[in-house]
Formats: C-alpha cells, structure tokens, sequence
C-alpha cells in the first residue's frame, strides 16, 4: 500500500459579494451612488416596474390576462440590468424581466398583450433586436450565447445579457451556455435572479454549491454575488460585468440575491410551501422602500414627488390597459401566418377551415 | 463542368458554395474543423473559409440548435452539424420549443434561418445509437422543414435551398449513401425546391412512396416488378416536412395501389400520415389496402439484427405484390 499526499493545491477561488446600502460596503466605484438624476431614474422604474405588476395581477384575477409571473420584490435586479445596458446591447430574458424590458422600451401594453394571450406581444416596437420572453427554463441562455458568438464573430462592441432564475442554474444546457460562453470569452454577462426559490424547491435543494456565482469557475470565468435588492449595487456589478465583456475581457456570472415576495406566477400558491413568517421578514429588505429611503434621507425625494409618482405610474398602466384591450383581436387564421415566410402549400387547406369556421381572413 | 460526386462530397460543394456566396453562411459542430466532420462532410472548409467561419465546438448537443437561434437572430445563416442523428435528441427542445416558432411569436421580428444537418438510418455497421430514423418525431414540429437527399445531386440543390430557406430547416443525410454511388453534379449554385416530391420513375399500376436511403430498395423493386410486366410509380417524398400530398394523391388517382417504403418505425411513422390523407382524400381512388414497409416498433438493432429490420427488396415486392394481387 502506499499513500498518496497532497503535493499541492491547485485551485483555490473566491466569490466576491458586493453591496452598496448595508453590509457588505460600497458597491460603486464610479459616481452612481451620487449622481441623483440617475438613482431617480432607477427608483421611478422599479416603481414602474411595481405598479405594472400589480395591475398584471390584478388583471389575471379578473380574467382580463392569462397566468403571470410577478416580480415583486426582484425589481432592483431587473432594473439594474436594464440600467447597465446600452441600447445596441441585446437583452435575452426569462420571464421576470419586466423592470428590465420596461427600461429598454418595450411597452406595458406590450407586455399585457404577451400574458393576456397574443403573440403581438412579443413584436416589440422597440427594442426591435431584443428576445422575447422566454418561459423553458434556461434554454434562453443557448440564444444569449449564439447573439454573443455572432457579435465576437462580428467584432461588435455589443454586449449579450441573459437573464436567468436560481432554477435554471441546474439545467444542463445553461452549464453548456456557460462553457462555451467560456472557451472563446464570448462578450455576454448572465445575470442569475437568485430569489430563492425554484416554484416550490428552495435553493438549498436545488444546488449543493455553496454559491451560484461559483458555477463560472467551472467554465472559467469570474462569478460574483451582489445584493440584488440593492439596485445602486446591481447597476454597479453588471455594468463593470457588461464593459469588461464589451472590451474583449469575457464572460462574467453575477447571482445577484434577492426573494421573490410574490407566488411564483398567479397559478402558484406560495403558502403551500413557505411560512408567512419566512415571506413577512423578507418584506423589511425589499428593494423599492430601500431606495426610497436612501432618497429621502439624502434629501432628494419627498412625499410630494412620492406621491405624484405613484399619479403618473398609475395613469402610465391605465393607459397601457386601456391600450391592450382596444387592440383589435387577432384573426383566428393569422396562426399560419407567422409559421413560415411562406405558408407552405400543404397548409392551405387547414388555414382555409379556420377562415370557414367564422376566422376572418387576415 | 459536372463532376462525379458522392453524397458526402455533394454536402460539401454546397456548403463551399453557400459560404462563397453569403458571408453570413457559418458552419459549426464537433470536429467539422481540422479534421472535417467524422464523415469528412465538412473537410477543406476551415482552412478554405477560415476558422471563424468553421467553428469546432466542444459536446455541446443541448447548446447547438439554441447557439444557431441566437446567430440567427443577428443576422447569421449557421449550418450545425450533428455527428449522428441519435445525438440531435437533445436539440429537439431548441427546435420544438425556439427554432420552429421564434418567426411566430414575434410575428416576424426575429427569424431563424439555420439548417441542422445530422447523418441518419442505419445500414453502415455503426455501433449502438448511430442509425436512428426519428424523421417522423421531426416532422411533427411546426414551423421547421424535414428535408432527406436520396441521391448526390440531390444533396446539392436542396442543401444550397435549405441554406437560403429563411425558416430552420432539418437535414437528413442518409449515411448509408454517403459514399455507395458517384453522380454528376454541377456546381452552378443551382438549388432544388424544397415541399415537393421527385418522381424518380414512372408506371401506371402501383405507387412506391419512399425517402432517403430506402430508395435504393424500392427502386431494386420496382425494377423486378417491371421485369413481370408492371411498372410502378416512384415517388421520392424529399421534403417529409411539408408533405406534398398533391404528387402522391394524383399518382395514386392513376394507379389505385400505394406502398410506404420507410425504415423508421411503423406506428405513428411518416407512413402513416401519408396513408391517413389517402384514406381522407384518395378513398375514392384506392383499389386496395395501402401496404407498408418499415422498420419495426423495436429499438433498431445493433448492425449484427439489422438486416432483419430494414425494409428489404424481398419485402417491398411482398408487400407490393399484395397490393397488387387485392380485387
């Protein structure tokens, strides 16, 4: 028998964590933290971003839109993406992006169009280059890289953003993403939403790594955390993330910790597998109070604006309803109309039934 | 000036071709870099076109069919080779789920012109996973093209169509004849339409509908069949997905009698579609059953079986035959 000894170690690694607001210290190294007009900017989307869920809900409750997922309590960590891009840079989302989505254009009635059933929802005016929502966990991540493929291919100084659940993580194909993402240091940044749970499997079930940023270590690139109800730190982390990309320096993974204070979509019901305690402690950190105290503090903000805010978000979403249910129905056959750039001839009996069957002919 | 091609050596003219003629054609896949793709489909083009643009990529089968959405989305026409069609099950949920639907749920805002080429079918003695026949799982995709080249000349057109198709289009490349015969093809860039059938032979009294590799067996059949005295119509389906059940049903109006050659498995096969529309829309025309030849519902055997699971000439003249024989 002979022993073996450890001759050496030959990786060690660390994952940074970073904060601006409370522990963990300053986040920014740039001005953000100061620049008011900017922190107003970010405060009035995630207050958008709030308003335009709650109506969504409301909405389903209705019957007047279809399932929705909210993101309620994660509005830091969309909108903090949506802050950090350029515009040429091209957003690949899962389906909590809103605050993000919002920010880069696309329209609330938009958005109530995709979750109330139409897929002109998804043709946003503008951003004409971003992707759509994508509900299959993870598999955005495989389009996220094939956008930064072409952009290195293109030598474009454009940026892919992938945004991702905890869940998706342990998907398969996003380690794939990850790795290749890796092996030609592709200009892309996953942001990992980290609101701890997967519907109902916590993140202590989902992964035994002891941090999500770490699975970029495995694909060799650098994986950081920051606290994702600190918008001034996620607008810190992912735009430092989305430059170095833009200069050649590779990917980057940021998990950026937050909770999902709301059911997972309106078809869940969280209460079956949390604890109201669990949900009540997490509402003292959520993100939106956060900045507005740090406003209010500083003396930028006041009731006045507060409330006058909360005046123009709300008429912004009425009018974004009111919009989405004006939009004429779409006609029933204009299902083969997108199918192909050609409706194939084998198609055109199937497509004449439903113009028969009362689907007025587009 | 024609040259005689194989089928491999007729994939590769037309991707020169497209790569020639659009710069925005890539290729990417394992090892279709230095060594040129395990059947060499690909060999010549990365020093040719360069490394940027014949791209080596590690095992990454779940990435693949997602990577090329998202160069397509910018802009890019990529071709991803699949070593073997065993291997493309994990690119079904990219194509299912994004690639076949990405033009129509965003009403034409982003598009995907991508062509996923992969070797199928059985018959080169291939070790276990390396001869699956899963068209029909395929063809049951909507917004995607099932394309199957049954002849070198063939491969050319219809992979130069599937290139500039500007919807995602599967390419089936029957291995098993890679290398079995030379034609003559001419790389003038000429493609061939894709949603059409190829009438290979022409006959009065039965209808042989095959694809692919199975060709070469129903072809050997019908030639028997003419050496008695009947002649056959040989309908090459080409494009499994859409169907052009308008060259199939005109030929049956004639004859009365159709066969389905395939070697994919029977039940829920391509087969079975296209007998279902005769029996929708040709009743009136068929004088007997329409038989079937395939592949057995079993997993396909290893090569040591194989013989026993591939349609045979033996079998598609038994099976013909009863058609023939039914009043």
């Amino acid at each position: 028998m002979h022993d073996t000894v450890v001759r050496d170690h030959v990786l060690t690694f660390h994952v940074p964590t970073r904060g601006f607001d409370g522990p963990g210290g300053a986040a920014g190294t740039d001005s953000l933290a100061t620049d008011q007009g900017e922190l107003i900017g970010m405060y009035r989307a995630m207050v958008l971003t709030r308003t335009f869920d709650a109506k969504a809900v409301a909405l389903q409750r209705t019957g007047r839109i279809g399932t929705f997922a909210s993101s309620l309590g994660q509005e830091a960590v969309a909108v903090g993406i949506g802050a950090a891009m350029a515009a040429g840079d091209v957003l690949v989302p899962s389906f909590r992006e809103q605050g993000a989505m919002l920010l880069r254009g696309v329209e609330p009635a938009e958005l109530f169009l995709y979750w109330g059933g139409d897929e002109r929802g998804s043709d946003f005016a503008t951003p004409r280059h971003d992707f759509p929502i994508c509900v299959p966990i993870g598999t955005q991540a495989a389009h996220a890289t094939g956008v930064a493929l072409a952009m290195q291919l293109r030598a474009d100084r454009r940026v892919s953003v992938c945004a991702l659940g905890d869940g998706a993580t342990s998907r398969g194909d996003v380690y794939e993403s990850m790795n290749y993402a890796g092996v030609r240091r592709l200009p892309i940044v996953f942001v990992v939403n980290n609101n701890q749970w997967a519907i109902s499997v916590p993140r202590a079930r989902q992964s035994a790594a002891e941090t999500l940023a770490q699975k970029a270590i495995a694909a060799g690139f650098p994986g950081e955390q920051v606290d994702g109800n600190d918008v001034i730190a996620v607008r810190a982390v992912t735009s430092e993330a989305i430059e170095r990309a833009r200069d050649g320096g590779g990917p980057t993974l940021v998990e950026a910790i937050t909770y999902r204070l709301a059911d997972h979509t309106t078809a869940d019901d969280a209460s079956r597998y949390r604890s109201d305690e669990e949900v009540s402690a997490r509402w003292k950190d959520e993100p939106v109070a956060r900045l507005r105290d740090r406003l209010v503090d500083a003396g930028h903000w006041g009731k006045e604006q507060e409330q006058q805010l909360l005046e123009e978000c709300a008429a912004v979403i009425e009018a974004a309803v009111t919009a989405y249910e004006s939009r004429a129905p779409l006609a029933p056959a204009s299902m083969f109309d997108h199918l192909y750039a050609e409706l194939p001839a084998s198609y055109r009996a199937q497509r004449s039934e439903v113009v028969a069957r009362g689907g007025a002919d587009a | 000036m024609p040259e005689q091609l194989t089928l491999v050596d007729a994939v590769r003219t037309a991707i020169a071709r497209a790569m020639e003629d659009d710069d925005n054609v890539i290729v990417l896949g394992e090892d279709v870099g230095a060594i040129g793709g395990v059947f060499r489909a690909t060999d010549g083009l990365s020093s040719r076109f360069g490394t940027d643009r014949v791209l080596d990529t590690p095992i990454s089968e779940s990435l693949f069919v997602g990577l090329a959405v998202g160069l397509a989305a910018e802009g890019f026409r990529p071709i991803v080779e699949y070593q073997f069609m065993g291997f493309l099950y994990p690119g079904l949920d990219q194509l299912a789920n994004h690639a076949g639907r990405m033009r129509n749920r965003t009403r034409g805002r982003l598009t995907c012109p991508i062509v996923v080429r992969a070797p199928y079918g059985g018959g080169v003695r291939a070790p276990e996973h390396h001869s699956e026949s899963f068209e029909a799982m395929l063809a049951h995709i909507p917004g995607i093209r099932v394309v199957i080249p049954s002849s070198p000349a063939k491969a050319y057109g219809l992979l130069l169509a599937a290139i500039r198709d500007p919807d995602p289009v599967v390419f089936l490349e029957p291995k098993r004849l890679y290398r079995s015969s030379r034609e003559d093809v001419v790389d003038d860039g000429a493609s061939l339409p894709l949603d059409r059938c190829d009438t290979l032979r022409t006959g009065d009294d039965l209808t042989l509908v095959t694809w692919g590799a199975s060709t070469l067996e129903t072809l050997a059949a019908a030639d028997r069949l003419a050496a008695d005295g009947i002649d056959a119509d040989v309908i090459d389906v080409v494009t499994i997905k859409p169907l052009d059940m308008t060259t199939i049903l005109a030929s049956v109006e004639r004859t009365g009698r159709c066969v389905i050659v395939h070697e994919a498995p029977r039940t829920g096969g391509v087969g079975a579609e296209i007998a279902a529309v005769l029996a929708d829309e040709g009743l009136t025309s068929l004088l007997a059953p329409v038989g079937r030849v395939t592949g057995y519902d079993t997993v396909i055997p290893m090569f040591g079986l194989e013989p026993h699971y591939q349609p045979t000439e033996q079998r598609v003249l038994d099976v013909a035959r009863r058609a023939l024989e039914f009043a």
